[in-house]
């Protein structure tokens, strides 16, 4: 399976709005070169952007890494989203659709867990927070968000 | 790494059309942009005679529950100033992710596109009610 480039894995940092939109267009453009659908594309870069303002608003910034995953002939990719924040009290709250701290409408967290095929937490107060979350390039089923 | 990056305009062009007023977005809408538009607008529609929004995102590759917020709040500043909003062009992949994430921003008409859009402000007396069939989570508080 011949992939244009070895990508490893690169650091993108979230400090701003333009980080976010940058952060964006990676993202998009690696799920595009890795053969994401539109569909895929268009969730998984959705799932970014809530989890990277994430980051920016609650975290007061960060860092998202990238990382290219193979499987046999799939491929994917492995984005880390990592801030030194206040961290998350209540996970389980804080996935609760319609739960808000912020200015959005509630459906970041939760919203975006439905939006990718694996989705991780690690936070405790005052310890910061990362959330790693992984989609793959596949019509392939996946079985989607398996109970914990 | 810097260099490559578009440098963005801060502002959404708003386009007068008669009493509607129509807005394009497109491509990469950073944050501040959206908030800008929506200031932008509700005074626009405070000063001029405006009746309809038209806001048109078939160049907008995502929609996200913060944009989703912006376009919801601009709705509602539009109405309660005696102006209808519609959403036009909505890309297929984008209402897919839309509804997967929970948002499916009751409330705001929508049209294929700008053509139709515009065409419901002069024919249709009143654009489709918000879906009642099923109560939806997503509706702002």
């Amino acid at each position: 399976m011949q992939t244009s480039h070895d990508t490893g894995t690169i650091r993108l940092p979230i400090g701003s709005d333009t980080d976010l939109a940058w952060v964006r267009q990676q993202v998009r453009q690696a799920a595009a070169e890795l053969g994401f659908g539109l569909v895929q594309q268009t969730k998984l870069v959705t799932a970014v952007s809530e989890l990277a303002r994430n980051t920016l608003i609650h975290g007061g910034g960060g860092q998202v890494e990238m990382t290219v995953l193979h499987q046999g002939p799939v491929l994917g990719l492995r984005l880390a989203f990592t801030d030194d924040g206040p961290g998350i009290r209540d996970i389980e709250q804080a996935m609760t659709d319609g739960y808000t701290t912020g200015s959005g409408l509630g459906m970041g967290l939760s919203g975006a867990k439905r939006l990718v095929q694996e989705f991780g937490i690690d936070s405790r107060p005052g310890g910061g927070t990362t959330i790693t979350v992984a989609a793959w390039a596949t019509g392939l089923p996946h079985p989607r968000a398996e109970d914990g | 790494m810097t260099g490559s990056r578009r440098a963005h305009p801060s502002r959404v062009p708003v386009l007068a059309l008669g009493a509607t007023l129509l807005i394009t977005l497109q491509g990469e809408l950073h944050d501040s942009m959206a908030e800008q538009l929506q200031e932008d607008l509700t005074h626009r529609i405070a000063h001029s005679p405006v009746t309809g929004v038209v806001i048109d995102i078939s160049g907008v590759d995502i929609v996200d529950s913060f944009l989703g917020r912006v376009l919801a709040e601009i709705a509602s500043h539009a109405r309660l100033m005696a102006a209808r909003t519609i959403l036009a062009g909505m890309r297929p992949a984008v209402a897919i992710t839309l509804v997967e994430l929970g948002l499916t921003l009751p409330g705001l008409p929508t049209a294929l596109d700008v053509e139709r859009a515009l065409a419901m402000f002069e024919h249709g007396p009143c654009p489709d009610p918000p879906h009642p069939r099923r109560a939806n989570h997503a509706d702002l508080p």
